[in-house]
């Protein structure tokens, strides 16, 4: 099994300024390249030698990508602001909250130091499986572990499964698919814009990647646009240690409200599945509704409806029933 | 073998065989490419094309319809639905491959019922209505003819067919070998996945034991490794798959050859005429009378339609 060594195998370390330098060595180096933002997630890998990289291209010198600033259209924020300066950041803390709540979530103070946006959104999954180095599906193999009968499988997925029943562990991303962010992709040729929810993808679309991100990607902007800024916002995350764990489930959602009444929505929930999942039946059952409890309830309700457990999270259908349930309460 | 079978290693170091490489597609790929060009310059450097166009019609009309039908309408569904189906896998299992993204599992194990429910269908319809064995005869002696014809232009010119050319029916038991590989392997390979049949489980322990056998003492008798029967089965598939790529190029390549259109046109409207019929089949081993399609000779046709009495010929 995977023991975690002190001393990870030898890479070829690259330190570029720039990003179109990034994104030469980035293409010089293929699939054999790796590319490194804070290193909380990469670390494990290298420790665990189950990723032998030839070459590693930190990003921690590029000025270009980070900070948060005041763009057209809301905030531009670079994919390799640390967690904590979001965290910290004015306009964040007073009109979008949710991210601030998302990122405080996440791991420890010393982690939100060192860890970036980017690098949170774009972390692998924590299934332990794949992360032992077993050739399960997610790894180029032919078999899912945690999903067989016998498996140990209570932080795993009940919905949007397609083989792999790993989630996704970031606790920003589905704070940024409810605040319809935007991110930006750049090639060496090429440059994308994508929603939130899009950026992620499930098995069932390719089930070695959790992002649209191939070799050759670099993410390079998270842009939050003005128009749920002020939003009435609900960030909630379980987990089994409250000083510091990967959720179990989380819920973002953001509210436009006229009183008691919901005019718009975007909810989302994490750790139920390979990805973020935006709850589009919810957000229609309460879109233009008064939020009473039997409101919270319904939605709660919906919200789980198609998803099926493993043999031991079954426990994750009440506690995400519950969260959609307490975010759409927050609004009376 | 490295090249194209995929090892992946354990948490222990050893290479558990995954499945066929992507190069096996690509070699898939070239193999389709290079048959549809290499017969495009073999047939016309044998002069085919001019052959067809001078195609003896001889015999005579009398009693042979204008219209003789080739297919009939259940025969034509049960095709075109089992080649949709085809197609639906194809595209579903090699295009993510190639670089376009989608969610293809759930279209692909559905496209995979679908082919199997025709193919139950067809089975059973060719049993008990058609006539089985005329498609699935096969002759030496006409064989050795065909090959013959195949690799020299001096060899004599096979003699016509019944409603089954040797080709025909070769390519049949072709695909009837490959498709079954395929669908054995991939239900076994659907057990896995979540369907609204079955919980999915990623253990085959019988196909585990069918592996590896078992010796006197009820111990496996040759050592498997965990996975590795989960590989066979995906390397059966894949090569299947892969196998099936070439062999559906080349039947999309000769129902569109203009040469052979009119079996294209047989299985879209469900008769040819009578002057394709002649030119190219047999009377007597696949003979029409007023339309309605007769007991076939030993060895020659097949009944697809109402059988009549026997034809009356000059």
């Amino acid at each position: 099994m995977a023991i975690i060594r002190d001393m990870i195998p030898a890479f070829e370390l690259f330190q570029p300024t720039t990003v179109e330098d990034a994104l030469a060595l980035m293409a010089e180096h293929g699939e054999g390249g790796w590319v490194l933002a804070g290193g909380l997630d990469s670390y494990d890998w290298f420790k665990d030698r189950i990723k032998r990289p030839e070459a590693v291209i930190d990003l921690g010198g590029i000025d270009e990508l980070k900070g948060i600033i005041d763009g057209q259209d809301g905030l531009e924020i670079g994919a390799m602001t640390t967690l904590t300066e979001i965290v910290r950041h004015e306009r964040v803390r007073s009109e979008y909250i949710l991210l601030a709540d998302a990122a405080e979530h996440v791991a420890t103070p010393q982690i939100r130091n060192q860890g970036t946006l980017g690098g949170n959104i774009s972390q692998d999954t924590r299934c332990w499986y794949y992360r032992s180095g077993w050739a399960c599906y997610r790894a180029g193999g032919n078999t899912c572990y945690a999903a067989a009968p016998q498996a140990m499988n209570r932080e795993h997925a009940i919905t949007g499964t397609s083989r792999c029943v790993a989630v996704n562990p970031s606790d920003t991303a589905p704070a940024l698919v409810a605040l319809d962010a935007k991110m930006t992709v750049r090639g060496r040729r090429s440059s994308n814009v994508y929603d939130a929810e899009d950026f992620f993808i499930g098995p069932a679309t390719d089930i070695t990647r959790m992002t649209v991100l191939e070799p050759g990607d670099l993410l390079t902007q998270i842009d939050i646009p003005s128009e749920w800024a002020n939003a009435h916002f609900y960030y909630e995350k379980v987990r089994d240690r409250g000083s510091w764990d990967f959720q179990l489930v989380s819920v973002a959602a953001a509210f436009k409200t006229s009183g008691n009444t919901i005019d718009d929505a975007r909810i989302a929930v994490n750790g139920v599945a390979p990805f973020p999942v935006r709850l589009d039946a919810v957000e229609r059952l309460v879109k233009g509704a008064a939020v009473d409890e039997a409101l919270a309830i319904e939605a709660g309700e919906i919200a789980i409806q198609g998803s099926r457990p493993l043999k031991h999270n079954e426990y994750k259908q009440p506690m995400m029933s519950n969260l959609v349930r307490r975010a759409v309460r927050s609004v009376a | 073998m490295g090249r194209w079978l995929d090892f992946e290693s354990n948490p222990w170091g050893q290479e558990v065989l995954q499945g066929v490489s992507l190069e096996l597609m690509y070699l898939a790929i070239g193999l389709a490419v290079l048959f549809v060009v290499g017969h495009l310059v073999w047939y016309r450097s044998r002069g085919f094309s001019e052959h067809e166009k001078t195609a003896d019609i001889q015999g005579s009309v009398a009693g042979i319809p204008e219209r003789i039908v080739r297919h009939t309408l259940p025969s034509r569904i049960f095709h075109w639905t089992m080649g949709a189906s085809m197609l639906v896998l194809l595209i579903t299992a090699f295009v993510p491959l190639l670089g376009l993204e989608f969610a293809w599992v759930t279209i692909h194990w559905i496209a995979g019922a679908v082919l199997i429910l025709t193919i139950i269908y067809h089975v059973i319809h060719s049993i008990l209505w058609q006539d089985f064995w005329s498609m699935m005869s096969f002759n030496v002696r006409e064989a050795i003819g065909h090959f013959r014809h195949l690799l020299s232009s001096k060899s004599t010119e096979p003699e016509k067919p019944g409603k089954y050319p040797f080709d025909h029916r070769m390519y049949h038991q072709g695909i009837v070998v490959v498709s079954l590989a395929a669908i054995v392997t991939g239900v076994l390979m659907t057990l896995r996945i979540k369907t609204p049949f079955w919980e999915p489980n990623a253990y085959y322990p019988l196909v585990d034991q069918a592996i590896s056998g078992l010796n006197e003492l009820g111990e496996p008798a040759i050592t498997v490794l965990p996975g590795e029967a989960t590989g066979f089965v995906f390397v059966i598939h894949g090569i299947a798959g892969v196998a099936l790529i070439v062999m559906v190029a080349a039947h999309i390549y000769f129902a569109i050859r203009p040469d052979k259109r009119y079996y294209l046109w047989g299985m879209i409207r469900g008769w040819i005429d009578r002057k394709q019929y002649l030119a190219h089949f047999d009377p007597d081993k696949w003979s029409v009378v007023d339309g309605t399609i007769q007991e076939s000779p030993p060895g020659g046709a097949i009944a697809d339609s109402t059988v009549s009495a026997p034809r009356v010929d000059d």
